[in-house]
């Protein structure tokens, strides 16, 4: 039997990350455990001491962490599915040699999405392992949120990739994530309950996939019930990374296959 | 008769209103090598592409190593050996990690892709830069990099697109050299060009295109014998001179081409020429005589230079 074209691409990718994984180390292992630190551990001690109720009876930091499990993911899949498709088409130029081959789009796309599938499984991993580290999770929790965190960053990865083929100009990418990357990071639900937000921005909070992570990764670690039922909340997530999938692919036949 | 590896009929690249080809016919056969020569824009990208099975053809009949490239492609990608013009290597990677992974692309196995890539390295003589940094190889390197990329499925048609743009002449000549040398195992070349003497020098058959449209088709010697003289004598004059030299000129001339800077004489004879605007107290700031070539063809079918 042949490979799938796909994990050609997923191959290649590989052999890539392997001259230039050491940039990740620090977003993979680094980051996490700042972000407990300062904010899960430093402001932690302040808040704890007035906000119990608020935060469903856990310590700030048991709170924190699998919200930022899940954020975390989704900035690994904006970062791995925005920039490798934008360098693809337009600086690297490797999309263009893989298509004079038999790969097509298709392939590429789905290559690339499987590749940042296995990333958000790895990042999600070491952030578990963070998390206990931290004693804010039992192990065995943290690792049962990882598929949560996962399906929030896909939901995110495959939108990216399209709006990556899709934008025109560079600028129009950075001025998204200057734009928009920050407030969906705050107002995911990971810092403190969007029920805290003025009325008019909740229902923002709500469309936004993220939180539909944050409050699945949370509802896990700390065994709490999900604020909406499991269906509409893994239905979100699924339908986000299925919608963004199948424009990313459309979107790249055309870039491509001009 | 000779089967046509690639046939094309009436056919037509539009992108939006723009039309990049137009309405054009060839037919490229085993073993030859085919040039598609026009300056920039003329659509000779487009009907590569088009060849190349990446870009759906508008309207008319194409037809590559027997297959339909809409419903063939993956099959005629792999059976083709293509060398963009762009330079898309990963100069993060090795010399031989980039031939690694373009094979594997096509389905090689690793071993199989290793004895190759030795061939291949060999060919482009850049065996002893195999563990380099693609950013450490110089312009004309890379380029020989992608014709042995372009190589690795040991294809039967070759498709290269502007070979040897932006190559210093002795780059050039190593290339032009590794071509002749594929050709001649039995390879068939499909080359654009703006480059006159690249023509001149691989083509065994072109095609002049200019606006999307084929406007000659031939070997380079047909083409300068129906299309051309044997001789050109290139005249520089002062502003005012050359009013005066025109009608004289054109006595004499079987055909004139007045450019900005200089009028091109065209003649079978050019000794005889300068003899006769010497006695006729003709006296250019400069004269060159040369031998007729594929740019003067190109100018006497469009009117305009291939380089401007």
């Amino acid at each position: 039997m042949t490979t799938p074209r796909a994990l050609l691409i997923v191959e290649s990718e590989w052999r890539y990350y392997k001259r230039t994984w050491r940039g990740t180390v620090i977003t993979t292992w680094l980051r996490p455990i700042l972000f407990l630190l300062a904010m899960g551990v430093g402001l932690g001690t302040l808040i704890d001491r007035t906000a119990d109720q608020a935060l469903g009876g856990a310590g700030y930091l048991a709170f924190l962490a699998p919200g930022l499990m899940a954020a975390s993911a989704m900035q690994t899949a904006i970062t791995d599915s925005s920039w490798p498709v934008r360098t693809g088409i337009k600086w690297r130029k490797h999309f263009w040699a893989q298509i004079s081959t038999p790969v097509t789009p298709d392939d590429i796309l789905n290559g690339l999405m499987i590749w940042v599938f296995i990333r958000l499984v790895f990042v999600s991993v070491a952030f578990a392992v963070v998390i206990w580290a931290f004693g804010a999770a039992p192990l065995a929790r943290g690792l049962t949120a990882v598929p949560a965190a996962v399906l929030c960053g896909m939901a995110f990865a495959s939108p990216m990739a399209f709006l990556a083929c899709w934008f025109k100009e560079d600028s129009t990418m950075i001025a998204l994530f200057r734009f928009s990357l920050i407030p969906l990071f705050l107002f995911s639900g990971a810092f403190f309950p969007i029920d805290r937000l003025p009325d008019y921005l909740e229902p923002l909070a709500l469309v936004s996939p993220v939180w539909h992570g944050v409050d699945l990764c949370r509802s896990i670690t700390l065994g709490t019930p999900l604020t909406l039922s499991l269906w509409v909340e893994v239905g979100y997530l699924s339908g986000a990374t299925i919608v963004g999938w199948w424009a990313a692919i459309r979107q790249l036949r055309k870039t491509l296959h001009l | 008769m000779v089967e046509s590896l690639v046939v094309g009929r009436g056919l037509s690249k539009k992108f939006g209103d723009f039309t990049a080809v137009d309405n054009v016919d060839f037919d490229i056969y085993p073993g030859e090598a085919f040039g598609f020569l026009g300056p920039n824009g003329a659509g000779k990208s487009s009907t590569m592409r088009m060849i190349g099975a990446v870009s759906p053809t508008t309207s008319g009949h194409l037809r590559v190593l027997g297959m339909d490239p809409r419903t063939e492609g993956i099959k005629i990608r792999g059976r083709l050996g293509v060398v963009p013009q762009e330079d898309n290597l990963d100069r993060e990677l090795s010399v031989y990690e980039n031939l690694l992974t373009y094979g594997r692309y096509f389905h090689m196995r690793k071993t199989e892709i290793d004895l190759r890539i030795d061939e291949l390295l060999e060919f482009v003589q850049l065996s002893e830069r195999r563990d380099d940094r693609v950013d450490l190889l110089s312009g004309g390197m890379k380029r020989r990099l992608i014709i042995a990329r372009g190589l690795i499925n040991q294809p039967e048609l070759v498709i290269l697109d502007e070979p040897t743009t932006g190559l210093d002449p002795q780059a050039r000549h190593v290339v032009w050299d590794r071509l002749y040398q594929l050709k001649r195992e039995g390879v068939t070349l499909i080359i654009t060009t703006h480059y006159m003497d690249e023509a001149e020098q691989l083509c065994d058959r072109l095609v002049v295109m200019d606006r999307g449209r084929i406007v000659a088709e031939g070997s380079p010697r047909e083409l300068l014998e129906r299309y051309s003289t044997r001789d050109v004598l290139e005249m520089r004059f002062d502003a005012g001179q050359r009013l005066q030299a025109m009608p004289i000129i054109e006595e004499v001339a079987e055909r004139t081409e007045e450019l900005p800077d200089k009028v091109m004489i065209y003649t079978h004879n050019a000794d005889e020429v300068a003899a006769y605007l010497a006695r006729r107290d003709i006296h250019p700031v400069s004269t060159l005589i040369r031998r007729s070539t594929l740019e003067d063809v190109f100018l006497r079918l469009t009117g305009r230079q291939l380089i401007e």
